[in-house]
């Protein structure tokens, strides 16, 4: 109590009360830094440990031969997984030829014709939300609309999931593109009589073309790595693909089969799928921002 | 007819007229915003026989038992949001320590700059590796470290009660906890570099240690940021699938240990929709909706906190 009163005392400015209290201040002040900087460092000890171990448990497979040889049965030793590799492309290819017109085009109503509209403002929102729908209600939907309506599994309703999941990304990455755009281009471009449609082919989408590209390759990388959309969509498939209509393979859902068997060579596997596809995310992820900060 | 000047009528035209390419474009923007609709709608039609079958009883109901064609979701109901919340009662302080480690200037611009790219590429490694990262490191640590709590804690605390396995409620959230902390960090991060530089050198100029102008200015201002990141955190943490799905051991046994095998709605998905059929399509359906409503509504309560803390940092200004 005393102390208390003590510190709103003139006696608070005596030189030894101020080199104590200035000393534990300058005490709590480090500890709090190394707290802080410790915690920061200790996250990232997780990552480490998961890098390390994808390269450690996956590089011993990582041959020619695994990307063209089909996935083992169980118990069996040998193959790989060309037909998962293939699958995921097929289907990340499909839900990019989805939504990728549907997200770009949405952008330039939003963006170019009628930034103030109502349907504009609910486009945003809407846009927002889907990003926060959870990954496997993706394939919910797809397993509702394409796998129940056509009687099967198939790399297009896996493709269809995708699309739902990545159109979000695509919409407002190209809109930030599109608005990263001068506006001056477009007067000049109206200045010269060019019409709304030859102002936004020739003059806006070329100058946001790098932009949007980052979009895009956020969204391969996001499609790559999802596995719940395509888990009961595509399903699996140990066999080549013959057509998009039937089961289709895919990295994510290789690594997830995999995972929990109790063959030692299957897990292998799974780690070796598991470093073809952080691969195949990070690279996508890196040309993303080296594009982005080109422009 | 008296037409307007050429250069006039291109502008009018450019808000107004006729043209092709506009109509395709509003027919884009209109089919983005039938999709959420359509989700929703195709969910709820789908669940309806589960809907009539169970009505309200399906969400306080015990037992999810297809052989039976019993379907109650109260466990991965609760599954789902213990996990979150245990998930984010564990990132929040690491995620604040990294974001706070990366807008102050403890550490030279590179160091920093590389853990930005650490905490970034964290979130860009797939679910799926998560979880056979889990069942490689974390499910072992969790073994046998939970062995020692279930022998210890556990009869005097029923969250610790043993036996103790890999494959649990403890498991599934310690890397949940991993897979959101970039979000909290980013979001964190954004909030506390938008604080205006002037509040911190009030601070300073009045004697505080730079702790104290973190704490007691910087901190509280950024506040509604961080409780945005917070939110939309548990959004993403009640969503995630796959690595639950591959670590928490997909048990529709409630329970109150930790230590236990549990369940989550969309590891339930996950589980069990590939070789579903009739009314457990339709009650998976219903889950599905449930977890639907659940993240979009902690969605929007975290996009308004967030919309209301960036106009507030901007008034500050």
């Amino acid at each position: 109590m005393d102390q208390t009163i003590a510190t709103h005392s003139p006696d608070f400015f005596s030189d030894h009360a101020i080199s104590s209290k200035a000393a534990g201040r300058s005490l709590g002040n480090r500890v709090l830094t190394t707290i802080c900087v410790g915690l920061a460092f200790l996250t990232l000890i997780p990552l480490f440990s998961i890098v390390f171990l994808v390269l450690k448990n996956g590089l011993p497979l990582l041959k020619w031969s695994v990307f063209t040889g089909l996935p083992p049965a169980a118990g069996t030793v040998g193959g790989g997984f060309g037909n998962a590799v293939i699958g995921t492309f097929v289907m990340v290819g499909i839900a990019l030829a989805i939504a990728t017109p549907l997200g770009i085009l949405s952008a330039i109503f939003i963006n170019e014709y009628a930034p103030f509209s109502r349907l504009s403002k609910t486009v945003r929102f809407v846009a927002k939300l889907l990003t926060g729908i959870p990954s496997i209600i993706a394939g919910v939907f797809a397993f509702a609309v394409v796998v129940l309506a056509t009687g099967k599994f198939s790399a297009i309703a896996g493709g269809v999931a995708l699309a739902v999941l990545i159109l979000p990304t695509i919409l407002l990455t190209s809109e930030q593109a599109l608005l990263g755009v001068q506006r001056a281009y477009r007067e000049a471009s109206f200045g010269l009589g060019a019409t709304p449609f030859q102002t936004i082919w020739r003059i806006v989408l070329p100058e946001a073309m790098p932009a949007m590209m980052t979009g895009i390759m956020l969204a391969v990388a996001r499609a790559a790595g999802e596995t719940a959309p395509v888990l009961f969509t595509a399903l699996f498939s140990q066999y080549w693909a013959q057509s998009v209509w039937e089961p289709t393979a895919s990295l994510a859902v290789l690594i997830y089969n995999f995972s929990t068997l109790p063959y030692d060579y299957q897990i292998q596997l799974a780690w070796t799928a598991s470093l073809v596809l952080v691969c195949l995310v990070t690279v996508s992820n890196v040309v993303a921002q080296m594009v982005f900060q080109k422009k | 007819m008296n037409s307007p000047s050429p250069e006039s009528s291109a502008l009018d035209e450019y808000k107004s007229g006729p043209d092709i390419f506009r109509i395709l474009c509003w027919v884009a923007a209109a089919a983005t915003v039938a999709t959420l609709a359509w989700i929703v709608y195709e969910i709820v039609k789908q669940a309806s026989p589960a809907i009539s079958e169970f009505g309200f009883g399906f969400i306080t109901g015990k037992v999810w038992s297809a052989n039976r064609d019993i379907f109650g979701v109260l466990p991965f109901l609760i599954g789902t949001v213990v996990s979150s919340v245990i998930a984010i009662v564990i990132a929040l302080p690491l995620g604040l320590s990294v974001a706070i480690f990366l807008s102050e200037d403890f550490l030279p611009l590179p160091v920093r700059q590389v853990v930005r790219f650490v905490v970034e590429l964290l979130a860009a490694i797939p679910s799926v590796v998560y979880g056979l990262w889990g069942i490689a490191v974390v499910i072992p640590l969790v073994q046998e470290y939970g062995a020692i709590l279930a022998k210890n804690l556990g009869p005097s605390i029923p969250l610790f009660k043993g036996p103790a396995f890999g494959n649990s409620m403890l498991t599934a959230s310690l890397v949940l906890a991993l897979m959101i902390l970039p979000t909290i960090t980013a979001i964190s991060r954004t909030a506390l570099v938008a604080v205006p530089k002037t509040l911190r050198e009030g601070a300073y100029a009045l004697g505080a240690t730079r702790w104290e102008a973190i704490l007691g200015v910087i901190m509280p201002t950024a506040a509604p940021g961080i409780v945005a990141a917070t939110i939309l955190a548990l959004g993403r943490a009640m969503g995630e699938t796959m690595a639950i799905a591959m670590l928490i051991g997909n048990s529709s046994r409630l329970t109150w240990s930790l230590l236990s095998p549990s369940g989550t709605l969309a590891g339930l998905l996950a589980n069990e929709f590939g070789e579903a059929s009739g009314l457990q399509i339709a009650s998976l359906m219903y889950a599905a909706l449930l977890l639907v409503v659940l993240t979009l509504g902690v969605n929007i309560i975290g996009e308004a906190v967030l919309r209301r803390a960036q106009k507030n940092v901007a008034g500050a200004l």
